[in-house]
């Protein structure tokens, strides 16, 4: 199983963050917890060297001896899958070249500006690829398609940052409306459960 | 209220912030922003806020006022709201959260959608972060789907079954017709995750596990895929560099490797197919070699053949000369698994491991230090050493701590010769003395105090060692405790092993005072230096030097030190008769059996004669002799003798030579009545048949006592307990006495057994029977017996001057004593 998937740049900043498992610390909120794991890795990860393999027992927080690192340097970003010993490590590997792949067919020449503009975008296409921690599906034109059907239902509604999928500049923005289109959709149907305000 | 702004212009503004404090106040201020709108209950911007929270959640800042937003963005219509509502779900909440049962209504519905992606998001959130009891509501829904014909849902119900199943294990049994037909499905994407769920059940319940490979056939079924896959030549859709759908082919390896555990007819039916993926995979590329890698795994695990086997460790060692760092890796881990079943097949790649400790990476590093541990065996103990402490030189400091220690553990397994072993150990104090654990110096210790012939010799190096360096603490104490031990030695100039130094008794006296006042020295080590130095009192001529020495640390601020100043000053002045005795050579210790396994040292090749031997002659003549005599006396060969004998007090290298004397003749403890020799207390080898104490408060009425022989006045009769801990073990008391009216002198009492019992024989109470049974001899047997117990006894005494003896057999024991 897959425990987590991480994504930083060279200097250690988060661009993605994935937890298919909670490492429970009871003093921690988890969003510190969060940053502490992506810390720690960061650490362990940027002190290898080029040549070496791309394999780290994991730190003290993601602890225990059966979790493992597995790592690939692309350009100014680090992938970071946290494994345990029911995965194979070079399977894994293979795992990550297929994501990056994916990601770049999906962005169009990918490069770091798109994951952090597109986070969520990112997020929609890696559900596609990892679900639960284990592997859905590993055949990338099947992902990217699955992805462009729903892009496409999305922007069928408007969308919410009504931005493209590429990372362009502003000018493309200002032509998509912004006309609130939602008055008279049947909101009404909206089942918001009746909580008691808090 | 404006409008809220866009995510993107969100990341612009906060990319524009130069220091932390600066993006904390824009995070702040649009935190504020995006509370004030979800208060406001606007559906068109909600999704957009909730986007900009799940940014600002990842760079760390807290994000639980959006939860709630979630669920009602789950609960909206729109396509974009249920994505990024469900995305938020996944991050933000988990099962801590009372707020995200809320959910399941909404992942209900959604399950239920007409729009398939609507169905997927549902799946996906289940799967990702669905509690016990959401997964107990729900599984019937997952259940319908893990059925349907729509693939790209029925990959996602498989994997949310597997999430199911491990929350609410109970529910496994509900998923299992759905299994059926899962594997002939065409779509890889619905066969991987099929093979996924399979394997989910098969570990998780061993009945699962028969099930499948009975009824459904599994295994034929998985074969049939994988050749599929092999045979099917090019197929663009699923193939990475050359190999079509490498991740299926990977996970079948896995599943037919649990299905083929410790099972026969499953390991013999995918041989063949085994051995077409490991001859046909293609090696150049890392897909081809994770293949491959799984197949080795499979392979080392299954029953296979052993053709089969040989053809896998090759296959790792092929990947240790293989270029690329990852591949190395997982065959030094595969290896380090393996080592333990085909030992020899491993042996053959020594070398290559052997070369893999001058790795530059650090994981190969370690992985090969294991590794050549687990390899080392006594006939490559001093290449492999040779290695190993070059290795030591020169790794990192976190690799010392356990090479030295693993450097310790096979030098005291393997060592060819004393002299050997103890050079070994110098080395690793010299060169990682700093690293060494705290329990290796009373171990070592221990080792020379045994090793007689070495003191010279030991004391030497130490004391050239200290001369050298005073920084490392475990060697400094070790050396510290040898010279006080054997000072007289190292001044006396004898050395066989080497060129002796001349030492005056001041320069070690320097040395040792030098340690006391060293900044380098810890507590412990002054502790040990002034106690040497104190020893030395008897040894050496010139006392005055110690005596000062002695008193000054008697007003030491170190309150260890000056109580044991003080105590050994009043030695000097009032206990000074007593100081020779209690200053005198430290007798030879024994290994307690406490420590690790009880292992006889080996000490092959190079044994020089065991000078402890000669400390105890009569005992270690005597069992051969005496071997001899109940062999012959016995006759019937499946009897085993059973000798008395004072077992030595080290079982290391006596104990070890006295076993391959006898064979695998059971041996019992029985001391020589003498009592001043400390050795008195019967060790038992056969520590690991049993170890209870001797007498347990058992119901002795639970077995009868019997007679066993009644001859010429002398009668002997059993009693019977069973000893508590350990059922299997029956203790019997004999009770000899004497009806004739002479006493009978030198009794001894000897017992054999078959050889399918062990028997353990203790001392008896005295060897004097009175005469007109006035009193009677007891002495304890222990006996592991499982079946009908019979035995032979001998006895010999002294009757009125003539010696007697007599053989009888007894096979009357009553039933209850075995089981």
């Amino acid at each position: 199983m897959i425990k987590a998937i991480l994504i930083f740049n060279n200097h250690g900043k988060p661009r993605l963050i994935r937890f298919y498992q909670y490492f429970p610390h009871v003093f921690l909120q988890t969003e510190d917890m969060q940053q502490q794991i992506i810390r720690e890795t960061f650490h362990l990860v940027s002190k290898r060297d080029d040549n070496v393999c791309n394999f780290l027992e994991g730190g003290s927080l993601i602890g225990g001896s059966d979790y493992k690192l597995i790592y690939r340097h692309y350009a100014t970003l680090y992938f970071v899958f946290c494994v345990d010993s029911s995965e194979s490590e070079l399977g894994i590997l293979d795992l990550i070249q297929v994501f990056v792949e994916t990601l770049d067919k999906c962005f169009e020449n990918v490069c770091e500006l798109d994951l952090i503009f597109h986070m969520d975008k990112v997020h929609y296409i890696l559900q596609e690829v990892v679900m639960g921690g284990m592997v859905l599906e590993t055949n990338m034109n099947e992902i990217v398609a699955q992805v462009e059907v729903q892009n496409r239902l999305e922007k069928s509604e408007g969308g919410f940052s009504a931005a493209p999928a590429r990372a362009v500049s502003a000018v493309k923005n200002m032509n998509l409306p912004e006309i609130p289109r939602n008055i008279n959709i049947g909101d009404i149907n909206i089942k918001v459960p009746s909580l008691s305000p808090f | 209220m404006p409008a809220p702004i866009r995510l993107r212009e969100l990341i612009r503004t906060i990319r524009t912030a130069r220091t932390q404090a600066e993006e904390r106040e824009m995070i702040q201020k649009e935190c504020a922003a995006i509370r004030s709108s979800f208060r406001e209950e606007d559906n068109t911007y909600r999704c957009r806020n909730v986007a900009k929270l799940l940014y600002m959640h990842m760079l760390g800042y807290p994000a639980h006022f959006g939860q709630l937003e979630c669920l009602k963005l789950i609960a909206s219509q729109k396509f974009t709201d249920k994505r990024i509502g469900y995305l938020g779900a996944m991050l933000l909440l988990d099962e801590r959260q009372d707020v995200h049962l809320l959910m399941t209504n909404c992942i209900k519905n959604d399950l239920n959608h007409s729009t398939q992606y609507v169905q997927g998001l549902a799946l996906c959130t289940l799967g990702c972060m669905g509690s016990s009891e959401m997964c107990r509501d729900l599984a019937g829904e997952v259940e319908k789907l893990l059925k349907t014909s729509n693939s790209y849902l029925r990959k996602k119900a498989a994997l949310c079954a597997v999430h199911v199943i491990r929350k609410v294990p109970e529910l496994m049994e509900m998923f299992l017709p759905a299994t059926k037909n899962l594997l002939s499905e065409k779509n890889h994407g619905v066969l991987h995750t099929s093979v996924v769920l399979l394997t989910e059940m098969c570990e998780r319940s061993p009945d699962m596990l028969a099930h499948f490979r009975k009824n459904e056939k599994l295994v034929p079924q998985l074969v049939r895929i994988l050749k599929n896959l092999i045979m099917s030549g090019y197929s663009p859709e699923h193939d990475v560099s050359g190999i079509s759908d490498p991740f299926l082919q990977v996970r079948i390896l896995r599943l037919l490797r649990i299905l083929g555990k410790s099972d026969d007819d499953s390991s013999e039916a995918m041989n063949d197919i085994l051995a077409q993926v490991a001859t046909n995979t293609e090696t150049s590329k890392n897909v081809g070699n994770a293949i491959l890698y799984e197949t080795v795994l499979t392979i080392m695990d299954i029953k296979s053949e052993s053709g089969l086997r040989v053809l896998a460790i090759n296959i790792l060692g092929r990947f240790l000369l293989n270029n690329d760092k990852n591949i190395r890796y997982v065959a030094l881990t595969s290896l380090l698994k393996t080592v333990q079943t085909d030992h020899n097949a491993v042996q053959r790649h020594r070398s290559t491991i052997v070369d893999c400790l001058k790795d530059l990476d650090v994981s190969i590093k370690r992985r090969a230090m294991e590794l050549s541990f687990a390899l080392v065996n006594g006939n490559n103990i001093r290449g492999m050493m040779k290695e190993l402490l070059y290795f030591l030189d020169s790794c990192d400091p976190e690799f010392k701590a356990d090479c030295a220690s693993g450097v310790f553990l096979a030098a005291e397994k393997y060592a060819p010769s004393k002299r050997w072993h103890i050079d070994t150990i110098m080395r690793v104090l010299t060169t990682a003395g700093s690293y060494v654990r705290d329990d290796s110096v009373p171990n070592l210790i221990q080792l020379i105090t045994n090793s007689v012939e070495m003191h010279a010799y030991t004391v030497q190096r130490l004391y050239k060692a200290l001369l050298d360096d005073i920084s490392q603490q475990p060697l400094v104490q070790v050396a510290s405790w040898c010279i006080g031990e054997y000072g007289d030695l190292l001044v006396s100039g004898q050395c066989e092993e080497e060129e002796p130094i001349q030492v005056t008794e001041d320069e070690v006296l320097d040395v040792l005072e030098g340690l006391l006042v060293s900044n380098l020295s810890a507590a412990v080590t002054r502790g040990y230096s002034l106690t040497a130095i104190m020893k030395l009192s008897t040894r050496f001529s010139g006392v005055n030097r110690i005596k000062k020495v002695v008193s000054i640390y008697g007003s030491s601020i170190d309150v260890e030190l000056q109580q044991r100043a003080v105590e050994y000053n009043a030695l000097f002045k009032k206990y000074d008769h007593m100081r020779p005795a209690l200053l005198e050579r430290m007798p030879i210790m024994e290994k307690s059996a406490s420590n690790g396994p009880t292992e006889i040292v080996q000490t092959n090749g190079e044994t020089e004669p065991s000078v402890v031997d000669s400390k105890h002659p009569p005992p270690v003549s005597q069992p051969a002799n005496q071997a001899n005599d109940l062999l012959d006396l016995l006759g019937g060969n499946d009897v085993v003798p059973v000798i008395q004998t004072t077992v030595p007090t080290k079982p290391a290298s006596a104990g070890g030579e006295l076993l391959d004397l006898l064979g695998d003749l059971s041996l019992s403890g029985v001391p020589t009545p003498a009592p001043s020799v400390a050795t008195s207390q019967p060790s038992f080898l056969l520590d690991g048949l049993s170890s209870q104490p001797l007498f347990n408060d058992i119901a002795a009425a639970a077995i009868p006592p019997m007679t066993a022989y009644n001859k010429n006045g002398l009668k002997i009769d059993f009693t019977f307990e069973r000893a508590n801990p350990n059922p299997n073990v029956a203790v019997i008391t004999i009770h000899a006495s004497n009806s004739t009216e002479a006493d009978m002198t030198d009794f001894v009492f000897q017992a054999a057994v078959p050889k399918t019992f062990q028997l353990q024989l203790l001392s008896p109470s005295s060897n004097v029977v009175p005469a007109l049974n006035q009193g009677t001899v007891t002495q304890v047997i222990r006996v592991l017996n499982p079946q009908k117990l019979r035995m032979r006894i001998k006895l010999t005494y002294t009757l009125k001057g003539s010696p007697v003896q007599d053989l009888a057999e007894v096979n009357n024991f009553p039933p209850q004593s075995w089981q």
